[in-house]
């Protein structure tokens, strides 16, 4: 599990996280969002206990970032923004080195590497040199080097930039299988969509402070507002409105189109649907209306911005 | 112990794997261990051949050392490139973050990378200097003796480490290769200068001069070493830079330290000076013991040069120092400037000295002048003069003033030093020294400045009065 309160780091006059709390639990994902500089890496190097905090506590995986560095970091594995790769080795060697610096025993060593070339599609390319791999194929090896030592504890910067739609798309059944292995993760990613697919939480950071940390549901309804939902009718609508369901209203009325804001979609849509039959409407179709997270994310960073007093 | 030392021996591995992969690191230190030693083979027996025509058979012999350790330096001084390469290329490329993920220690990794980059490059300096001994075995030149080619194996070794060492300080504190090779100045030049040294003194032949130097370089490399441990943090690493100079930090640092949080001259007075003073009572307890033994060497000095002066250059004196106080009147101000200039620009040099050599340098201008006042003192004893008559006439009715002061001043040279290769956590290696610039400028205008100017007065307007009263 990863735990953290009032997290801070202050670079000289520059203060690059400020108070950030945290609670992921074990077998959750949770996506860090934010613009560039808004110090996502460096919350990520904190937990990594690469970073010594300026204030706050931090515990990953049960030891704290600052007494237990060490412990810290052989139960993390961490994907950073660059790859790290060493040019002058082949596959085998970079993950034999870093294998050996986990401490992992040499007769599990090779098999394990094997098995994780096997796991990226890297086995054809075991003994080819670094320097000559494609972007996707390095972003691969790096993921295979961080997830080597089985660690508890995934830390992943941007793990499916510069790859192909099905190397992405295997990257991301990697992640969901290794949160069904009650592993905890944490993912900073600029690709939202990626982000609402496998966040249990996410987490919009902007200028060192968190400013929302919720599921990508809450995040919709407190950001967009309630939910909405479209009916789809066969012919016209007439005059109609639904009556005495508290927290229900139209807010678009067209020819065959009726779509309404339901606070409280639980309780309210049973009663909705149940007038519309009863006043014989037409329906075709009645579905949530899509709300991207995008427009979430963005709404987050225009009220954010919105809130620092200009200069 | 032996476990704790295996990712040091993974690391070291890999980099030396990595670099004899690299032929722009291959290419040249075969070229530097294999022809270039055979071109010195070459320089040398001409060279014999040549002085010996004129009787300068001496120049040729001190000659092959000379070039013994020029043979050595080349592939060693490749250990500087491949230390920045080794560090800050890692850097540059990212593919240091992924390392300091691992849970390695910062001394191993450190260790690792410090070995790699020394063991190749020395590999090729004893392979080199083996070409060139048996091409002047097969030449029938003569070999340098077993104490100078130890001490220049011995010099190669610690040069190499020393390089590294300070390649990794340079490093700590440079995000691109660029940039730390902008810096690496700051190792090249001492070094530059160290090599031109050592070369003087093996055409000198004074071999107790030249293992004096090597302990010299011993112990800067193991400050260096110190402070690379120091500040080879992962937290210095990643978290800072200084690709952007930031002035204004960097001004508001030296301001911090220098006022102390003083709201007002004499708070500063009251309370800084004080608290500062007290910080320095170690250093000034060894620097007064370095002092005291500059005067101790100076005097025994005299055993090994001794000057016999004529007995005319005694007499008169009373005359002689009746022109020296007419000539400084009391008020003129002119001597009192050149004097008090003369002062501050030691006390500077000091400052300067010690910068570069985590001050170990800095403390040689204080032990060098007590060495000749100790020195004069003992030759005016060998001329059966009154040694003490004419300390306490022509010295010390200033120096108890001046003296003071500059070992105060040394003292803040020397804690700069010390702080420097002191691990100091959270801070980076700028703010340390811009701090301990700090502490140093506190003294100076705070203390020595002033107690400068009056002992210049002294020197001028009173001493040499005393001097013709005490020496009547």
């Amino acid at each position: 599990m990863i735990w953290a309160e009032d997290l801070t780091k202050v670079f000289d006059d520059f203060t690059a996280v400020n108070s950030v709390h945290l609670d992921v639990q074990p077998g959750q994902v949770l996506v860090l969002l934010g613009p560039n500089g808004a110090g996502k890496t460096t919350t990520v190097r904190m937990l990594t206990s690469i970073l010594i905090p300026t204030r706050g506590q931090a515990k990953v995986a049960g030891y704290d970032v600052v007494t237990h560095p060490d412990k810290v970091r052989a139960s993390v594995g961490v994907l950073t923004e660059h790859h790290g790769l060493y040019s002058r080795l082949s596959a085998i060697e970079y993950l034999e080195f870093y294998a050996r610096l986990y401490g992992m025993d040499a007769s599990i060593r090779l098999p394990r590497i094997n098995n994780m070339l096997e796991q990226f599609g890297l086995a054809e390319a075991r003994n080819r040199r670094c320097g000559q791999f494609s972007k996707g194929m390095r972003q691969k090896l790096a993921l295979a080097r961080a997830l080597l030592h089985e660690p508890p504890v995934l830390l992943l910067d941007e793990p499916t930039s510069a790859m192909d739609p099905e190397s992405a798309f295997m990257v991301r059944n990697a992640i969901r299988s290794m949160r069904s292995t009650h592993r905890t993760i944490v993912l900073c990613t600029h690709n939202l969509t990626e982000a609402e697919d496998l966040a249990d939480q996410i987490a919009i950071i902007q200028r060192g402070r968190i400013i929302f940390n919720d599921t990508s549901a809450n995040l919709k309804r407190r950001l967009l507002g309630a939910p909405e939902y479209e009916a789809r009718l066969a012919g016209v609508v007439n005059g109609w409105e639904p009556t005495n369901i508290p927290g229900v209203s139209i807010v678009q009325r067209a020819s065959d189109v009726l779509r309404f804001r339901v606070e409280d979609p639980q309780s309210a849509n049973p009663l909705l649907l149940e007038q519309m039959i009863a006043h014989r409407l037409p329906i075709v179709s009645f579905q949530e209306v899509h709300r991207s997270l995008e427009d979430a994310y963005l709404e987050a960073v225009r009220q954010a911005a919105a809130e620092v007093p200009h200069a | 112990m032996l476990k704790s030392l295996y990712p040091v021996y993974v690391i070291a591995h890999r980099e030396i794997r990595d670099q004899f992969r690299d032929w722009r690191i291959v290419f040249p230190i075969i070229i530097l261990t294999i022809l270039f030693p055979f071109l010195m083979n070459y320089t040398a027996q001409e060279m014999l051949g040549f002085v010996s025509k004129y009787g300068g058979e001496i120049v040729g012999e001190r000659l092959i050392p000379f070039l013994l350790m020029i043979v050595g330096f080349f592939p060693s001084s490749f250990s500087l490139i491949i230390a920045l390469e080794t560090f800050v290329g890692e850097k540059e490329r990212g593919s240091i973050e992924p390392l300091l993920s691992t849970p390695l220690e910062d001394w191993q990794l450190y260790l690792g990378k410090l070995s790699s980059a020394v063991v190749p490059p020395l590999f090729g300096s004893f392979l080199g200097m083996t070409v060139y001994l048996t091409g002047l075995a097969i030449g029938r030149a003569p070999l340098p003796d077993g104490e100078m080619m130890a001490l220049i194996i011995l010099l190669t070794i610690v040069q190499a480490v020393m390089m590294v060492s300070g390649a990794v300080v340079v490093s700590c504190q440079a995000t691109s290769v660029r940039a730390a090779n902008l810096l690496s100045s700051f190792i090249i030049i001492p070094v530059t200068l160290l090599i031109q040294g050592e070369s003087m003194l093996m055409f000198w032949g004074n071999y107790g001069t030249l293992w004096m130097a090597f302990f010299g370089v011993i112990l800067l490399t193991f400050l260096l070493m110190r402070m690379g441990l120091a500040y080879f943090r992962r937290e210095e690493l990643l978290g800072r830079e200084i690709d952007v100079l930031n002035l204004r930090w960097g001004w508001m640092t030296f301001w911090q330290a220098f006022t102390g949080g003083a709201k007002n001259v004499w708070q500063w007075y009251r309370r800084v000076i004080p608290k500062t003073l007290a910080a320095l009572r170690l250093p000034f307890v060894i620097v007064f013991l370095m002092g005291a033994a500059g005067v101790a060497i100076g005097f025994s000095l005299v055993r090994q040069f001794p000057i016999i002066a004529p007995p005319e250059m005694f007499t008169n004196l009373e005359e002689r120092l009746g022109l020296l106080t007419e000539a400084f009147k009391p008020g003129t101000f002119g001597p009192v400037l050149m004097v008090f200039g003369n002062n501050l620009r030691v006390m500077a040099l000091a400052l300067l000295l010690g910068i570069f050599s985590f001050a170990v340098l800095g403390v040689l201008p204080i032990i060098v002048t007590l060495a000749v006042v100790g020195y004069i003192l003992g030759i005016l004893g060998l001329n059966g003069l009154p040694a003490g008559a004419f300390f306490a006439g022509l010295i010390l009715p200033h120096a108890w003033l001046e003296i003071p002061a500059a070992l105060l001043a040394t003292a803040a040279v020397l804690r700069s030093g010390a702080l420097l290769a002191t691990p100091a956590q959270g801070k980076k290696i700028g703010q340390v020294w811009l701090e301990s610039v700090a502490v140093w400028a506190q003294m100076m205008i705070g203390i020595v400045i002033p107690a400068l100017f009056i002992a210049a007065m002294i020197e001028v307007w009173i001493t040499p009065h005393l001097a013709s009263l005490i020496l009547r």
